[in-house]
């Protein structure tokens, strides 16, 4: 019996001893295989007296069974050490930049447009385009100004043709909407309007949004409410907002919109020539005329209508100091805005 | 418009200092664009009276005055030219103080100094001194009758600002003290002082006579004959500080007193020489090739729709704009004859602008001079002359046109509350239109009629006077609403694709969108150009650089890869999205286009890739990307094509549904090195194609397993990937789910001129297994198909 003994010990010992799993399957086989010297020592129980044999076999497979687990239990361990030293051999350097794209980006007149007009798509306003090349019909006197008139000498205009023009503002595109549909009117019309005039703070291209809206009994009240929530949605910001008559000529009464300067918080600063306040819209109640000649009956319907300029509003939003970097298009500049 | 604030307070005693009063003319619409200081800050600066001259004895060109101050005698060198005595001049005593100007300017101290061995006590001062005028080269001279040792600054009225109003166009009544002070008096309910009332006395009977032929352009003219004026007379310097403060300079007394009372009234007035007009007056229209010199100088072809002034000879004076050269007063006039009318302001409009001037007077006429007001302001005029100049004056003379007719407005009570949101009690908008001038003509519970008064050219409808309602009683004080409007839902289209998301995902493939310049350069457009004839030029465009619409985005593209490469700014992608422009036979072409570039490396060079340079098939990739957004790859072809400014071998046109939908392609090699540029390849689409899309029709997935094979060909190279593909998918029968180009191999055992190409594909049925029988027979038919168009054979 004391061989058996001392093969169970001896066993697991070499158990424990094994370097790899390899030469852990080779014991195995050597001692629990069909061949295997265990199984050699139960083959060779019939030659005991038959009173031993129960009690040898007993012991015999106890010794398979502590031998199976030791096996077992090396194996775990074998394979949780070359994991671990596989795992060790493949580490990464995660800092190294991941494999992607360059990013690119929105130009600030696009991120500033889609904003504006998310403002006002949520309270229910739709979105209207027209044409830049535009007849002076629908640029000029259909907005009540006619030939000669001094308002005209405010918008120094490109012809393309006789009677043919750039637009000069996104007005136009209310009267296409007028003209085409049915009131009540409820829209933004952003787009690129053009102007004969290039300095420091003038491009001979820019972008407005024309606002619009025609119902049954609209009120200055509605105008001032609507531009001051606007201005306040737009700048995230319980903004002053002040508004001063003013002339359009397609509507009456008018406004300029002053709001609190952003850069001093209405202390008077450089920006806005220490005023305290920033121009940064025209609105006013549509004219009847107006409404009149886009087939729109002005003694039902009325409305208000504004129109702003949107490189000013991305200026004062995101701090860009001079109105030509829009233009130039440096990626350098523009990246800033990805 | 630029006013003195002290004369304004001449004509309303306003309550409040300079900046309360700035405040309340901006928020009143008379917008306040800047405020100057009409002198500098002094003080101890008294008139005083040069009570003997000597000459110094060490300086020829020096005198030593005797100075009475009005409380003693000093001794005073100076320089002046113009010391004499009995000049009552501003004079520093010892111990004025003088502030320099700027924002931390010096405080200085006036002295006794020794000036070349003779004591000198304080100072006698020019106006450039007293901050007064740019430059002067003498000393100030005050009226013979100013008071010996008042404070120059009581005297002069100096603790006053000019103040600048940038009006707007509708409210030419404001451009004279007398509108302005009644709009004052009304935003601050405060009487207004009469305006004055002169009769100057006639005594001469001579008259020029004066005929209208243009009687809609000119309602009224008023002419006069004045003889014997002085014209080297001095303007009263209480005159010449109101212009100096106005804006105006100082040039003789007729233009002086003509300017004054432009000022005052807002009436402009001219003076001929009236020795040099021919027989008489007519206001008429230009004749045909008509010409006139103006003033200035400048030699004018009239327009025919330009109203003039003419003599018997022709034309003396642009109507309302300038007066002629040859009629000019000179030097040498002693009579003249003074206009003083009211001209259309249709009649005047555009026609300054037209000929490249702005005048004093063209401003007030084309917003629209008080048709009334004719007589007042001739009488004003002829009084100050005679007072200044000296003179005899003829009676007036009148020629009239159509005078306006008054408007009649109707006001609804009701109009204020539903139009401006807020209640104005009935007293204070019968007030506030009284003090505006209007006349109540009609008044009962519901409504009120009103008569505009001549000087409010812009006031004809309700809303007009809703608007002065509004603005006198403050916009500020109109509460703020929101409405509540009729709702209805929404909309989201799912016909076409938002452009926001094709934006959002160029960028996400790694593009930055740029914004130019809707007009280029000719030249650069040429490069580009399918066709010349089609350009829609700029008649007044403000550069040859930006002269010409853009018929394609993709030269704006290059130009902006220029400017980024010379910035050393080499892997990019960009695109922008517009119109582009053109001519056709219906009109204009205005078509809303998508168009991008990507230049040098694929990616800039890092750790993980290779450096590789993108070509045709990176800027194809990322377009059927885009146009993946709406599933619909499958509906896309390329097919070769040819476009200027692109390589002639590496373009391709894009057609969604068979239709044309535009173009991919490298940019011309001649181009790339005249320009200096990496490899670029340009792409535009028209947005109308790359957003429109259907809404999807979903199908079950088939539960049954693909069947795939592959398959390599030889083919002549003259057969495109598009041709095969083509014959593939008819051969392969309906049950093909996808076909694959899996390699394009030349060279090694392929022959010149050929090339292999792998293809992969997939069977796929709805309801059942494919068996390999079928699968073999749609491959053998395949092949077939293909050895019959393209003579293609199978690669072992």
């Amino acid at each position: 019996m004391t061989d058996l003994d001392e093969l169970a010990a001896t066993s697991l010992a070499a158990v424990e001893e094994s370097a790899d799993e390899k030469s852990l399957e080779t014991l195995r086989v050597h001692l629990l295989g069909r061949k295997g010297v265990l199984t050699g020592h139960l083959k060779n129980l019939g030659a005991l007296p038959a009173e031993q044999r129960p009690a040898a076999g007993q012991q015999i497979n106890l010794i398979k069974n502590r031998l199976q687990e030791a096996i077992e239990s090396r194996r775990r361990a074998l394979e949780r050490e070359s994991l671990d030293s596989r795992l060790q051999a493949e580490k990464i350097d995660v800092t190294l930049p991941g494999r992607r794209r360059a990013s690119g980006g929105l130009h600030p007149v696009t991120i500033t447009l889609d904003r504006i007009t998310r403002i006002f798509r949520a309270a229910g306003y739709d979105v209207a385009e027209g044409p830049e090349i535009e007849d002076e019909y629908h640029n000029f006197e259909a907005l009540n100004i006619p030939e000669n008139h001094p308002a005209r000498a405010m918008h120094d205009t490109f012809y393309v043709d006789p009677g043919t023009v750039l637009r000069t503002h996104t007005s136009p595109v209310q009267v296409h909407v007028m003209e085409q549909g049915e009131p009540p009117f409820r829209m933004v019309c952003p787009g690129r309007v053009y102007r004969c005039d290039s300095d420091l703070t003038h491009t001979p291209m820019f972008h407005q949004v024309e606002g619009l809206l025609v119902d049954r009994e609209v009120s200055m009240a509605d105008m001032k409410g609507t531009i001051v929530s606007f201005l306040r949605a737009f700048f995230e910001e319980a903004l002053e907002v002040r508004f001063r008559p003013s002339y359009f000529p397609f509507t009456e009464p008018s406004a300029e919109v002053d709001m609190t300067c952003v850069a001093c918080g209405g202390k008077g600063c450089r920006i806005c020539g220490h005023t305290g306040w920033l121009e940064v819209m025209g609105c006013g109640m549509v004219h009847p005329r107006v409404l009149e000649m886009s087939g729109v009956d002005s003694a039902v319907y009325n409305g208000f209508a504004f129109g702003l300029g949107v490189e000013r509003l991305a200026m004062l939003r995101y701090q860009v100091g001079d109105l030509r970097m829009f233009f130039e298009n440096d990626v350098r500049f523009l990246g800033q805005f990805n | 418009m630029i006013f003195s604030e002290s004369w304004l307070r001449e004509w309303v005693n306003i309550p409040v200092g300079t900046v309360e009063l700035a405040e309340s003319l901006t928020m009143a619409g008379l917008e306040v664009g800047g405020r100057t200081r009409v002198a500098g800050e002094f003080s101890g600066v008294v008139v005083a009276e040069v009570v003997a001259v000597d000459a110094h004895p060490a300086a020829e060109s020096l005198y030593v005055c005797e100075v009475d101050d009005g409380v003693s005698s000093h001794r005073v060198v100076c320089g002046a030219p113009n010391t004499r005595i009995g000049l009552k001049a501003p004079y520093a005593r010892v111990g004025a103080g003088f502030r320099q100007a700027g924002e931390d300017g010096e405080d200085r101290e006036t002295g006794t100094a020794d000036i070349r061995g003779v004591e000198s006590s304080g100072m006698l001062c020019s106006a450039e001194e007293l901050g007064m005028a740019e430059s002067s080269t003498g000393l100030l001279e005050l009226p013979a009758d100013a008071p010996v040792g008042t404070d120059i600054r009581d005297y002069l009225a100096l603790d006053d600002s000019s103040i600048e109003l940038d009006l707007t166009p509708n409210r030419g009544d404001c451009l004279g003290m007398l509108g302005l002070a009644r709009d004052v008096g009304a935003m601050m309910r405060l009487n207004v002082a009469a305006p004055p009332d002169s009769e100057p006395a006639v005594t001469l009977e001579d008259e020029f006579p004066v005929r209208i032929s243009a009687g809609k352009e000119c309602p009224r003219y008023l002419g006069r004959v004045i003889r014997g004026i002085d014209l080297d007379a001095e303007t009263p310097l209480w005159m010449q500080e109101k212009l100096r403060r106005g804006g105006l300079r100082c040039i003789d007394p007729v233009v002086d007193v003509t300017n004054f009372v432009l000022l005052e009234l807002g009436q402009p007035l001219h003076a001929f020489d009236l020795g040099k007009l021919r027989q008489h007056i007519d206001v008429r229209l230009a004749r045909p090739g008509e010409k006139l010199t103006l003033l200035d100088g400048k030699e004018l072809a009239l327009q025919p729709d330009t109203l003039v002034i003419a003599d018997g000879a022709g034309a003396v004076a642009m109507a309302g704009i300038m007066g002629g050269m040859n009629t000019a007063v000179s030097e040498r006039t002693s009579d003249v004859f003074l206009e003083c009318a009211s001209f259309a302001p249709f009649a005047v409009a555009g026609r300054a602008r037209a000929a490249g001037l702005q005048t004093d007077a063209s401003q007030r006429y084309e917003r629209g001079v008080d048709y009334l007001l004719q007589h007042r302001a001739m009488a004003r005029a002829t009084e100050l002359l005679l007072e200044i100049a000296g003179g005899e004056a003829g009676p007036v003379t009148e020629a009239l046109g159509e005078i306006p007719e008054a408007r009649q407005v109707r006001l609804e009570f009701a109009s204020i509350a539903r139009v401006l949101g807020v209640e104005i009690p009935r007293e204070d908008v019968l007030d506030i239109l009284s003090r505006l001038g209007f006349a109540i003509l009609e008044e009962s519970a519901g409504y009120i009629t009103v008569e505009a008064p001549s000087y409010r050219y812009d006031v004809a409808i309700e809303a007009d006077l809703l608007e002065e309602l509004a603005r006198i009683h403050g916009y500020d004080k109109l509460p703020l609403a929101m409405g509540l409007y009729r709702q209805e839902m929404g909309q989201a289209p799912e016909s076409e694709i938002a452009l926001d998301r094709v934006r959002d995902h160029l960028v996400a493939l790694g593009y930055q969108e740029v914004v130019t310049y809707s007009f280029i350069e000719p030249g650069l457009a040429g490069h580009f150009s399918v066709e010349a004839a089609e350009t829609v030029e700029l008649r007044n465009p403000i550069s040859r650089d930006m002269s010409v619409m853009r018929a394609s985005l993709m030269p704006g593209l290059v130009q902006t890869l220029r400017y980024n490469v010379n910035r050393r700014q080499e892997h990019l992608r960009l695109f922008e999205t517009g119109l582009a422009f053109g001519r056709t036979s219906e009109g204009f072409r205005q078509q809303a286009m998508l168009a991008g570039l990507i230049a040098g490396g694929r990616e800039p060079k890092n750790w993980s890739n290779s450096d590789e340079i993108a070509d045709f098939f990176d800027a194809k990739g990322d377009l059927e990307s885009v146009f993946g957004l709406g599933g619909r790859i499958s509906r896309l072809r390329f097919t070769a094509a040819a476009r200027p400014g692109l390589h002639p071998g590496q373009c391709a046109e894009i057609l969604l549904d068979g239709e044309r939908a535009g173009t991919v392609g490298v940019l011309h090699p001649a181009l790339q090195r005249e320009f200096d540029l990496p490899a670029v390849i340009l792409f535009e689409v028209g947005l109308d194609a790359l957003c429109r899309q259907e809404v999807p029709v979903a199908a079950e997935p088939s539960r049954f397993p693909e069947v795939s094979r592959d398959l390599a060909i030889v083919i002549g190279e003259e057969f495109e990937a598009s041709d095969i593909e083509r014959t593939v998918r008819d051969a392969a029968g309906p049950l093909l789910a996808s076909l694959r180009v899996l390699d394009v191999y030349r060279g090694g055992a392929v022959p010149a001129g050929s090339k292999s190409i792998a293809l992969g594909l997939t069977w796929q049925h709805p309801s059942r297994t494919l068996g390999d029988a079928e699968i073999d027979q749609v491959i053998g038919s395949t092949i077939k198909a293909l050895q019959t168009s393209f003579n293609a054979s199978l690669r072992n």
